[in-house]
C-alpha cells in the first residue's frame, strides 16, 4: 500500500473525538463541528475549538440486500454514492453538496435534500440510526440497522438538521433504494401559472414523476421508474428531452441561476404544494422553482421580514443562504414563535448543558 | 416482577384525594364529561393489550381543545398525572391507565377538517380513525399509505403516537414519514405547532420526536398528513414454500433483483393452517411457509416486476407460485394474512403478539431460536411475518386459565425480543414499548442511553406527569430486571440498590 493510500484510509477516531468533546464539556469550551467546511454559508457562524469530522471516515457495514448502510460521519458524499453505485443504490433523497469535500455528516447535519425530495422523502425520512457523541463525550447509539424501530425517543431523527447544536453524529445508518430502471428528464415551454396548475394536476396521478422544476418559462421534469411506465409518460407528456445535469446543478446549487448575477441576497422558500406565486415584488428571472413549488430559490433586496411574512401568510418560511451578505438577513432561519422557542432552548439546555455544540449555529439564542 | 406501575421503581407519584381532584376539576372545566363511578370507569381499564387492567381514577372525555387544555393546566398544577388514549386498540399498553391519573379520551375529536386533493393533504382531528382518512380521499384517488392492521378501528392521534406501521412501510414508510404537521397541547397546557404543510420548518425536527413518543411530551390535538395518488393497479403472488430458511432466503432475492414490493408477507406453517381454518384464503396447508409479495404501481411497470419476480421466486426453490386472478382473489389473499391474529386466536385460548424486528439476513438464526423456546417452554408460536421490512410478529399461544401459562408466555415474549435484540435488532418494529416491553428496554439500550432518553423527556415534562411508567424505563427498574446492557464489561450505575 502506497503512503497516500494509507493517510486515505477510512479510520475510526470516534474514541479521539468523545475525549475532546470531553474535554469542552468538563472545560466548557465551545465546539465548531467541521466536516468538509463546504456548509458554513448555512447558518451563523460558530467561534469555537474546531471538532474535525473528516478524519472520521468509512463505510461501517453495506448489506444491498437489507437496504441498509452505515458509514461514519466524515465520510464524503462522494465516495458513499460510488460505493452504494456499485451495487446499483443509491441515497434516495439525493444529499446536495457544495463542493468535493462535502461529508455525509454535514448532509445530515444540516438536513438538506435535493430534487427527489417531494416523492422519496427528505434526508431525516432515510436516516434509520445514528451513533452520536453527548455532552459528556460518550458514544451512545441510537435507532439502528432496521426499517422499522420504534423503541425509545427517535433522536437520531431529532439530529437531521439540528447542525450539531444537540451533539456530534458519528456514525449514520441509512435505508438506500436500488437506482430506477429508467430515467428520462424533459423541458416543456409553459408559462408559470399553467406550469403550476399542470404539476397539481399532475401530482394527483400515479405517475412516475421524480423531480419537478419551472424557470424562466420552462418547466422541466424528471421521469423514473420501471421503463414501461417512463416511455409511457415520456410520450404522454411529450416535450423536448434535456440532461440530467439539471438536477445536480440545481442540487448543488452550480446552475448558471445561482452562478450568475448574484449580486442579489440568495433565499430558499419553503412553502405547502401547491402554493401559486407570491405576491411579492421580484422579477420571474430571479426566481427557481423546485420541489413541484414547494421550494424556490430567490435572488432579491426585499428584507426578511417581507418575505418571512409572505411566506408565513402561505404557510411555509424563508432561509436566508447569504446571510450578512448582499442585504442578506441576519438571521438565516425563519425565528420561532415564543412557545416552540422555549422548548427548543429546553432541549438544548439538556442536551448540551454547557453550551459546547455549534453554539449559535442555528439561532443565536441558542 | 409486576408490569403494573411500581411506585418503588418507576418514580413516586403524588398522593391526593380523588374527591378533591374531580371537585376542582369540575369547577375548572364545568363543562367537561368527567367520568369517576367505578361502573363507568371499567370500559376504560385497558387498551388492545387485555392483559393488563387498571382501574383509572377518573377518565375526561373533552370535546372542545379549551377543556383539553384547561384539563392539563390543572392536572399540571395539581400534580396528577395524565394518560392519553385514542382508540385503545395499541398493543403495547400504552394507554393503560393510573390509579391515580387522569385517563383522558381523545375519541370524540373524529372530524375530518379538511382534504385538500391539489395540495394532496388531510387535516385531521386526532380521533379520526385510520380507514376513514383513506375513504374520504378516495374519490379523489388518493389515499393515506401507513395501514396499521387495526385501521377499521384505530385513530389518527394514537398512530402519531405510536408512530404506528402495517404491511406496506418497506415502500411507503411509517407514520413518521406520512405526518406533515402536528399541533400539540404541552402538560402546561401551551398550545404549539411542530411541522409545516411545506416539506420542512424552522428548527429542530420536533415533529419526528413527537412520532412515536407514546403520549409523554404533548397531547396531539390536530394532525395534517400528506395522501398519495392510488398505485394504478397492485397484484399479488403467493409462492410455496417447504422450507422456512428457503422462503427467508427468497426476501433478500427479490430485493436483490432491485425490486420494492408494496407488501412482502411470510407466515409459518402453524400461521398459514390456523388462517386457512378461518378464512380460507386459498392457502396451501402443508407448506413450512408463503410469501405473498405485492407489487404495486403503474400498469406496465406491475407487470415487467411480477415476471422478474416470479422468477427470483422459481429460483428460490418455491414449491408453487399463485398469481391473484383477479381483484377478488386478491382480497382473499391478504384476508387469510390480516386475519392471522384472530386466526391464530380460535386455535388457543390466549395469543400473546410479540413485534421485533431484525435484519432480514438473520431470520433463519432467529426462527431456529424462538422454535427452541417453543419447544422448551411447551408453547406453541405461529410466525407472522412483515419480511419485507424485518418486522417480526410471533404470536406465543397459551391458556392464561392454566396456572402460570401467562407469565411463561411473558417470559418466552422477552426471549424473543432479547434474541432479536441480539441479532440487531429491536424490541418494537411498529407496536411500540408502552408498558408491556419497559423491560426490554433496558436490553436494547445503555444506562446513558436510557439517561438521553430521560433528558428529551424532562425538557417537555420535567414533573412526568404524562404517562409516566411507559416507554422509557427507570435506571432504577433496568437494575432491577438484571438485563441492563453490560457496556465494556461495567455494570452501569453500581450505585443502584438491586432488590
Amino acid at each position: 500500500m502506497t503512503e497516500t493510500a494509507t493517510l486515505n484510509a477510512d479510520q475510526d477516531i470516534a474514541d479521539s473525538l468523545c475525549a475532546q468533546v470531553k474535554q469542552a464539556y468538563d472545560e466548557r469550551t465551545p465546539l465548531r463541528i467541521v466536516g468538509g467546511n463546504t456548509r458554513a454559508f448555512y447558518g451563523l457562524p460558530v467561534d469555537g475549538e474546531p471538532l474535525e469530522m473528516a478524519g472520521h471516515t468509512g463505510i461501517v457495514s453495506y448489506d444491498p440486500i437489507e437496504l441498509v448502510v452505515t458509514v461514519r460521519a466524515g465520510t464524503r458524499i462522494s465516495d458513499l454514492e460510488d460505493a452504494l453505485a456499485e451495487h446499483n443504490q443509491m441515497l434516495a433523497f439525493e444529499p446536495p453538496r457544495f463542493g468535493s469535500a462535502s461529508t455525509i455528516g454535514g448532509a445530515v447535519a444540516t438536513g438538506l435534500s435535493g430534487p427527489r425530495r417531494p416523492w422519496a422523502g427528505a434526508a431525516r425520512d432515510f436516516v434509520l440510526g445514528a451513533r452520536v457523541i453527548s455532552q459528556e463525550g460518550k458514544l451512545l447509539r441510537f435507532g439502528g440497522e432496521v426499517m422499522k424501530n420504534v423503541a425509545g425517543y427517535d433522536m437520531s431523527r431529532l439530529m437531521v438538521g439540528a447542525q450539531g447544536t444537540l451533539g456530534v453524529l458519528a456514525d449514520i445508518s441509512f435505508k438506500v433504494l436500488p437506482k430506477p430502471t429508467a430515467s428520462h428528464s424533459l423541458k416543456l415551454s409553459i408559462p408559470l401559472d399553467d406550469a403550476l396548475k399542470k404539476l397539481a394536476e399532475l401530482g394527483r396521478q400515479p405517475l412516475p414523476i421524480t423531480a419537478a422544476a419551472w424557470h424562466a418559462g420552462e418547466l422541466f421534469l424528471r421521469l423514473e421508474g420501471g421503463k414501461s411506465s417512463v416511455n409511457a409518460t415520456r410520450e404522454r407528456l411529450g416535450g423536448e428531452e434535456i440532461s440530467a445535469d439539471l438536477w445536480r446543478e440545481l442540487r448543488d446549487l452550480e446552475h448558471a441561476f445561482f452562478t450568475q448575477n448574484n449580486d442579489k441576497a440568495l433565499w430558499r422558500l419553503s412553502l405547502p404544494p401547491n402554493t401559486k406565486a407570491l405576491p411579492l415584488d421580484i422579477a420571474e428571472s430571479d426566481i427557481f422553482y423546485d420541489w413541484a413549488g414547494s421550494q424556490r430559490f430567490i435572488k432579491t433586496s426585499l428584507d426578511a421580514d417581507t418575505l418571512r411574512d409572505a411566506c408565513q401568510q402561505a404557510g411555509g418560511h424563508a432561509t436566508c443562504y447569504t446571510p450578512a451578505v448582499y442585504g442578506g438577513a441576519q438571521a438565516p432561519f425563519t425565528p420561532l414563535n415564543p412557545v416552540v422557542e422555549k422548548y427548543h432552548r429546553q432541549l438544548k439546555a439538556q442536551l448540551d448543558s454547557q453550551g459546547i455544540f455549534n453554539p449559535g449555529r442555528l439561532y443565536a439564542a441558542f | 416482577m409486576n408490569i403494573l406501575y411500581d411506585e418503588r421503581i418507576d418514580g413516586e407519584l403524588q398522593s391526593f384525594e380523588k374527591s378533591d381532584i374531580i371537585a376542582d376539576l369540575q369547577q375548572s372545566v364545568p363543562s367537561l364529561t368527567l367520568l369517576h363511578r367505578e361502573e363507568d370507569l371499567r370500559p376504560f381499564e385497558c387498551d388492545g393489550l387485555a392483559a393488563y387492567r387498571v382501574l383509572p381514577m377518573l377518565v375526561a372525555l373533552p370535546e372542545t381543545l379549551e377543556q383539553v387544555q384547561t384539563l392539563l393546566k390543572r392536572c399540571h398544577a395539581l400534580g396528577v398525572p395524565v394518560v392519553t388514549r385514542g382508540a385503545g386498540t395499541g398493543l403495547s399498553g400504552g394507554a393503560l391507565p393510573l390509579e391515580r391519573g387522569v385517563l383522558l379520551v381523545m375519541s370524540r375529536f373524529k372530524k375530518i377538517l379538511a382534504i385538500d386533493p391539489d395540495a394532496r393533504l388531510a387535516r385531521l382531528q386526532p380521533g379520526v380513525r385510520n380507514l376513514a382518512i383513506s375513504e374520504a380521499a378516495a374519490p379523489y384517488g388518493l389515499y393515506y399509505a401507513p395501514d396499521p392492521s387495526s385501521h377499521i378501528a384505530c385513530s389518527i392521534g394514537g398512530n402519531v403516537a405510536e408512530n404506528a406501521g402495517g404491511v406496506h412501510c418497506l415502500k411507503y414508510g411509517l407514520t413518521v414519514h406520512n405526518v406533515m404537521r402536528v399541533d400539540i397541547i404541552t402538560i402546561e397546557g401551551e398550545c404549539m405547532t411542530l411541522g409545516s404543510e411545506a416539506l420542512d420548518a424552522p428548527g429542530f425536527d420536533l415533529l419526528a420526536l413527537m412520532n412515536g413518543s407514546e403520549g409523554m411530551l404533548g397531547v396531539v390535538t390536530e394532525i395534517t398528513v400528506k395522501l398519495l395518488p392510488k398505485p394504478e393497479t397492485a397484484k399479488v403472488l403467493m409462492a410455496s414454500f417447504d422450507d422456512v430458511e428457503k422462503a427467508g432466503r427468497a426476501v433478500g432475492d427479490i430485493i436483490a433483483a432491485g425490486i420494492i414490493p408494496g407488501g412482502l408477507e411470510m407466515m409459518d406453517k402453524l400461521a398459514i393452517q390456523a388462517a386457512e381454518d378461518f378464512v380460507k384464503a386459498g392457502y396451501p396447508v402443508d407448506a413450512e411457509a408463503i410469501l405473498l409479495c405485492e407489487l404495486d404501481g403503474v400498469e406496465a411497470d406491475v407487470d415487467d416486476d411480477c415476471q422478474t419476480v416470479r422468477q427470483v421466486l422459481e429460483k428460490a426453490g418455491a414449491t408453487d407460485i399463485k398469481l391473484a386472478r383477479d381483484e377478488a382473489e386478491r382480497a382473499k389473499f391478504w384476508a387469510g394474512r390480516k386475519n392471522a391474529f384472530p386466526a391464530v386466536g380460535r386455535m388457543s385460548p390466549d395469543y400473546y403478539c410479540m413485534d421485533g424486528t431484525i435484519p432480514r439476513r438473520e431470520l433463519p438464526p432467529v426462527l431456529k431460536g424462538i422454535a427452541a423456546l417453543s419447544q422448551e417452554s411447551g408453547l406453541p408460536v405461529a410466525n407472522v411475518f412483515h419480511a419485507g421490512d424485518g418486522n417480526m410478529h410471533p404470536l406465543i399461544l397459551f391458556d392464561a386459565n392454566r396456572e402460570g401459562e401467562l407469565a411463561l408466555a411473558e417470559e418466552v415474549g422477552g426471549k424473543i425480543l432479547e434474541l432479536c435484540v441480539a441479532a440487531g435488532g429491536s424490541i418494537t418494529g411498529e407496536h411500540g414499548v408502552g408498558r408491556e416491553k419497559i423491560n426490554q428496554m433496558c436490553s436494547q439500550f445503555q444506562a446513558d442511553e436510557i439517561s438521553v432518553f430521560h433528558a428529551l423527556k424532562a425538557a417537555f415534562d420535567p414533573d412526568r406527569l404524562l404517562n409516566p411508567g411507559k416507554n422509557i424505563p427507570t435506571l432504577a427498574r433496568c437494575a432491577e430486571f438484571g438485563a441492563m446492557h453490560v457496556h465494556n464489561n461495567e455494570l452501569p450505575h453500581p450505585e443502584l440498590p438491586r432488590f
